[in-house]
């Protein structure tokens, strides 16, 4: 980033080709992204990837139970990467549909909390005023708590469920966004091009969405990459304290949780695999929004 | 000052009484709280009796009125596992996780800053780097998975350490303490990395973004040119000025500590208030979650108190930006 270019750009690029030229000149942003898109395309593909499936019955066998890995099934003949844990379960279908739940979980979260905090944050800043101090009010009270504690209390009160634990990620996230559009939002409020949509008489709800919150979409990708990140934590931490995703729909975080039991006697494979997994996902997100913040940060433009 | 303190202590009340809120409604509209708040197992007439004492019979908003009043006097019900005030439990508790979480504390300080001043002010060398790269990792080892590869590589392979519990502990200012015996800190060192870990990246961070920031202004040039040692430089000029930032997370880090060893104590099996709340969740022991839940929005908000406080009068400006506003 600090180094000088000395040949003068020829032509002024698109904004988004911009960023993009910019994200690959870091290789190592360029790996976390490619490795991010490996991690997303296996979970998406998982049931017709996964060698079995890891949660139908009738394909496990009890005599393969906690082989490590490498070890060849007793029955069918085919040979456990990564080992199997105690009902005789593939390692490497169990992460892979695991995967699929963990990224479900926090996408759907992300895109929920997102949307929410998005609108409430536009609104406040638009209007200003009392409407704006009441909703940063509660953004502050909520951001001065942990979040593992906000989402452990309503998962305690909520019981289990992959639909309660997206329900407590939306609670807990939603108010970094609406606190992130606010703020950019409300520079943007004072500049000349809105005042030219209210001279031209659009109603408020065009200026908010059409013309003010185009302009605040930057910090908010860098919020959302860090925030994808910690949300798939959580739900992993949630889901390995007992209180997130139910038994019957296990993410990482629960193949975890069920391995631990066993890595105190030596089977280290049925918990480090799936934590392997989860934090590859974790480091290639985190990589891509360190590179993206630096990109998108208008600062540190040359 | 007394109109800035009046004003920030109105705020903490109206957090604690929106969290009260709030668990009330959750304790209250979800789900009956004959059932949550009485044993199962309880008889018919000591249904009743409970229902009375707690008023469960009454309007809501006298309902409410009785459970703040019932929390103003320390009682947030009993127990159904231990049958004992919940609040008394929890108490017992809370001497474990405030050592795990202060020695914790101590240790992401300790390493944090000097690593984090290292890397500020050598940002391209390898060491600097490497630093950089561990705290990324930090970062992103979600907080179980590095307690359990703490185990493994230092309780299973090695055997150098126990895997889980607290061990042997002895009175220290009236409360258990277990880092003065040998046994006890063999507990201890394990919970105690695993929880300072992630706030030491943060403090890293924090320390070499700091750092370089101040290496760049002109009384750091000026003292090296001078010909300050440049142990010197860092140790004063440099030092002294990343501390504010970094004070105030450290403040602000503590409650969150209280909140994260939650899960470092189940990971350990660290018998703190921690796992006391894991353990109720599983039993469905609803009185010791509310107690535990107003505990910790209580001990949050006292120290959010308490750093604003020291951190306005650190700073004067603050506290005229937050009368204006």
């Amino acid at each position: 980033m600090t180094e000088i270019t000395t040949n003068a750009p020829a032509r002024i690029d698109s904004p988004s080709k911009r960023i993009f030229k910019e994200f690959i000149e870091d290789r190592i942003a360029v790996v976390g992204l490619l490795l991010f898109v490996i991690v997303a395309l296996i979970a998406i593909a998982a049931p017709w990837i996964a060698p079995q499936n890891p949660y139908d019955l009738a394909q496990l066998d009890i005599m393969d139970g906690a082989l490590p890995p490498g070890e060849v099934s007793f029955a069918t003949g085919q040979t456990y990467w990564l080992g199997t844990d105690q009902q005789g379960r593939d390692m490497v279908s169990a992460i892979m549909y695991g995967l699929r739940i963990s990224l479900l979980v926090a996408t759907v979260s992300l895109g929920l909390a997102i949307t929410i905090g998005t609108i409430i944050g536009v609104v406040a800043a638009y209007f200003g005023g009392k409407l704006d101090s009441f909703i940063m009010r509660i953004v502050d009270l909520q951001l001065s708590f942990p979040a593992i504690l906000i989402a452990l209390i309503l998962l305690a009160l909520l019981g289990r469920g992959v639909d309660k634990v997206i329900l407590a990620l939306v609670i807990v996230q939603w108010a970094y966004y609406a606190r992130t559009v606010r703020s950019s939002a409300i520079v943007e409020r004072r500049k000349d091009y809105i005042d030219a949509a209210r001279c031209l008489a659009l109603s408020n709800r065009r200026i908010m969405f059409r013309h003010l919150l185009p302009n605040c979409v930057p910090p908010l990708i860098v919020v959302a990459t860090v925030q994808i990140a910690q949300a798939i934590a959580l739900e992993a931490t949630l889901s390995f304290l007992g209180v997130g995703v139910p038994i019957t729909e296990p993410s990482l975080g629960l193949l975890i949780a069920n391995g631990y039991d066993y890595l105190l006697s030596g089977s280290y494979w049925i918990s480090i695999f799936p934590g392997l997994a989860l934090v590859v996902t974790i480091v290639a997100i985190n990589l891509v929004g360190d590179r993206l913040r630096d990109v998108l940060n208008p600062r540190l433009q040359k | 000052m007394i109109v800035y303190l009046v004003r920030r202590l109105g705020q903490s009340m109206l957090a604690i009484m929106a969290m009260a809120v709030l668990v009330f409604a959750g304790v209250y509209f979800i789900g009956n709280p004959v059932d949550v708040l009485i044993n199962p197992e309880a008889t018919q007439a000591d249904i009743i009796a409970t229902t009375q004492r707690l008023g469960l019979d009454k309007p809501l908003y006298q309902q409410f009125g009785i459970f703040i009043w019932n929390a103003l006097h320390g009682d947030l019900g009993t127990s159904f596992v231990y049958g004992r005030p919940a609040l008394d439990i929890i108490m017992e508790r809370l001497p474990a996780t405030m050592e795990l979480a202060v020695v914790a504390l101590f240790l992401s300080v300790g390493i944090g800053i000097p690593l984090g001043v290292w890397a500020g002010l050598r940002p391209k060398s390898i060491a600097g780097r490497t630093i950089m790269g561990g705290s990324i990792l930090g970062f992103s080892l979600p907080n179980f998975w590095q307690g359990m590869l703490l185990i493994l590589v230092f309780a299973v392979i090695l055997g150098w350490m126990p895997a889980g519990g607290r061990g042997e502990t002895t009175e220290f200012l009236g409360m258990q303490v277990s880092f003065l015996t040998w046994d006890g800190l063999s507990h201890l060192i394990l919970p105690a990395i695993n929880l300072a870990l992630f706030k030491m990246s943060l403090i890293i961070r924090l320390a070499r973004a700091n750092t370089r920031e101040v290496c760049m202004q002109d009384y750091v040039k000026f003292a090296r040119a001078k010909g300050l040692s440049s142990r010197r430089v860092v140790l004063v000029h440099v030092l002294k000025n990343i501390m504010i930032p970094i004070v105030t997370i450290i403040g602000l880090e503590l409650g969150s500590m209280v909140a994260f060893a939650i899960v470092t104590e189940t990971v350990f099996a660290w018998p703190g208030m921690g796992k006391l709340l894991i353990d109720s969740i599983n039993l469905l022991d609803r009185p010791v979650i509310v107690a535990y839940l107003m505990l910790t929005v209580l001990i949050i908000v006292a120290i959010n108190l308490l750093v604003d406080v020291i951190y306005s009068l650190l700073d004067p400006r603050i506290r005229l930006s937050e009368m204006k506003g």
